[in-house]
């Protein structure tokens, strides 16, 4: 009976809410408007997040590490200090350039220098040693594996030296520096989005607070007939929720043509970042995030600003 | 059945709203608390709905504290009581029917009964045509017998009318107070706060004169003064 009367009472505070947002349609539309813009608001803070995302891994990708070898190393101990690599576990990827990949690569590099084609001529023999390309899982991890091949037996078996140099330690500063300003750039997207977020709430909460404000009075009578505070406060939640759900539906609709049209110029800054595709494939995931934002949003507005008036 | 034991009502800038009131309404009389503006009439029913706490002294309901009760229960003391006021307070999001379908949904009915006694309860106030327009639609004095049809909805034990015909014409006026002496004819205890001389005067019941929060004359059978 108890369960029988609780489902009766929400039916009721469900079709008292649906009503009090199709008939009050002035202040609905104008709340589902500033509510639609703060969900873009958050979607464009996804946006961001990813193409920062992008943009970070690719700057990622260009940091790596080179261990050039003497002329005279052996294959057999360069591949030595490879498979060592490999079983690092901060080591994405190892590539092994042979000497002669190394002297193509050179040619090729500088195909329009004569005096450099003229000059490797007259040695008559291949000046380049073999390299070692080394990619770690994170730009923190290169001084790691710098260390590691320093402590590692860099000898040949005839006790001679084969790693020429590492070019880590030429390139320490800018790699140092580049991982500071990744570090950065990651703490200010995440200081941002919520910087946003929060903005975002505000105004919605603020939107809703003085759609509430106006029916003060009305929730003082229902209060001063006997309703509880819950049945009191329902229909406006329900409210609430509506205008998020409607919010959500306008946002990922006006995100559809926003997106194609913003997707061009943004490939001319971002070579790598198509927001149109990304906003395409990850469309259940945003739609999730915007949906559920909305709703929360637009119950948690309404429970706080009703709180205030349901005491009489 | 109502009574209040030596209340005072003193507010923080220490202007008196009640000053040691004591009296008692009996269960089915029909009481016309009278007064200039700001001797304490609506000060009065607040306390005795719980909107608002005394200084001092006590406010009982069928031999209960109402200020010792609990929320739930301060809901339930106000679903006992039909409250009218001069303002109407209709909710003006809702049609008629709904104003009155509301507080049959607070007190717990069902949707079969709720469809059976709005109707019937609006002939009652003679409202019936108005049953789906919603309260800007109306005249004052419709709005107010709407809202006198929703006190009446859950057949309460008190209707308490707040000045309801401040708002009103003679003619309405006189309408309203026809509807109240049926309603307390038919066993409901009826209390009335106004500052209208001729309806105290026509009424003929007793009168509790109130003046700068003190309780000045209480008549079996009084006149305003």
């Amino acid at each position: 009976m108890a369960r029988k009367d609780k489902l009766i009472k929400m039916k009721r505070v469900l079709r008292a809410g649906f009503f009090d947002f199709w008939r009050d349609t002035t202040v609905s539309l104008a709340s589902v408007l500033v509510m639609t813009v703060t969900l873009l608001f958050i979607s464009a803070t996804v946006f961001a997040g990813a193409l920062l995302d992008t943009t970070l891994a690719e700057l990622r990708d260009k940091i790596d590490v080179n261990v050039t070898f003497v002329t005279t190393a052996p294959e057999d101990e360069i591949l030595r200090i490879k498979d060592s690599l490999d079983s690092l576990p901060e080591v994405l990827l190892v590539t092994y350039v042979t000497r002669e990949e190394a002297l193509e690569a050179f040619k090729e590099r500088h195909k329009n220098n004569q005096s450099i084609q003229v000059a490797l001529e007259e040695l008559g023999e291949n000046p380049l040693g073999a390299v070692l390309n080394i990619k770690a899982r994170s730009p923190s991890q290169y001084s790691s594996i710098a260390e590691f091949l320093e402590s590692e037996d860099a000898l040949s078996s005839a006790g001679l030296p084969i790693i020429d140099k590492i070019n880590y330690f030429e390139n320490k500063d800018a790699i140092d520096r580049l991982s500071a300003i990744i570090h950065s750039a990651d703490r200010l997207g995440l200081l941002a989005t919520l910087t946003m977020a929060v903005i975002s709430m505000l105004i919605a909460f603020n939107t809703i607070r003085l759609t509430i404000y106006i029916a003060r009075e009305e929730i003082a009578v229902m209060r001063l007939v006997g309703a509880s505070q819950s049945y009191t406060q329902g229909p406006f939640i329900v409210v609430g929720v509506i205008y998020g759900i409607v919010a959500s539906v306008f946002a990922l609709l006006i995100l559809l043509p926003a997106t194609y049209y913003l997707s061009r110029p943004i490939l001319e800054i971002f070579s790598t970042f198509d927001i149109f595709s990304y906003y395409l494939r990850h469309f259940i995931e945003i739609g999730f995030i915007i949906l559920s934002s909305g709703v929360f949003m637009g119950a948690l507005s309404s429970a706080f600003a009703t709180r205030k008036y349901l005491r009489v | 059945m109502i009574s209040f034991d030596r209340v005072s009502k003193i507010y923080p800038d220490n202007s008196i709203a009640l000053e040691d009131v004591t009296l008692t309404i009996e269960s089915k009389e029909f009481v016309s608390i009278v007064g200039p503006s700001g001797a304490g009439k609506t000060t009065l029913l607040k306390l005795f709905l719980a909107e608002d706490r005394p200084s001092s002294g006590s406010v009982f309901y069928k031999d209960v504290d109402v200020h010792s009760l609990r929320k739930n229960e301060i809901d339930e003391l106000r679903r006992s009581v039909g409250m009218v006021f001069q303002d109407f307070r209709l909710l003006p999001g809702k049609t008629i029917y709904e104003n009155i379908a509301f507080v049959l949904e607070v007190s717990g009915r069902s949707d079969e009964e709720i469809e059976q006694d709005v109707p019937h309860v609006l002939e009652l106030v003679d409202l019936l045509p108005k049953i789906w327009n919603f309260p800007d639609e109306l005249s004052g004095g419709e709005k107010q017998r709407a809202a006198i049809a929703r006190a009446l909805a859950t057949e309460p034990d008190i209707i308490i009318a707040d000045e309801p015909t401040g708002n009103l014409d003679p003619v309405n006026t006189y309408d309203i107070v026809q509807i109240l002496k049926k309603i307390n004819d038919l066993g409901t205890t009826v209390i009335l706060t106004t500052h209208n001389k001729g309806i105290i005067d026509s009424l003929g019941r007793r009168v509790i004169a109130l003046d700068k929060g003190r309780v000045v004359r209480d008549d079996k059978s009084g006149k305003y003064f």
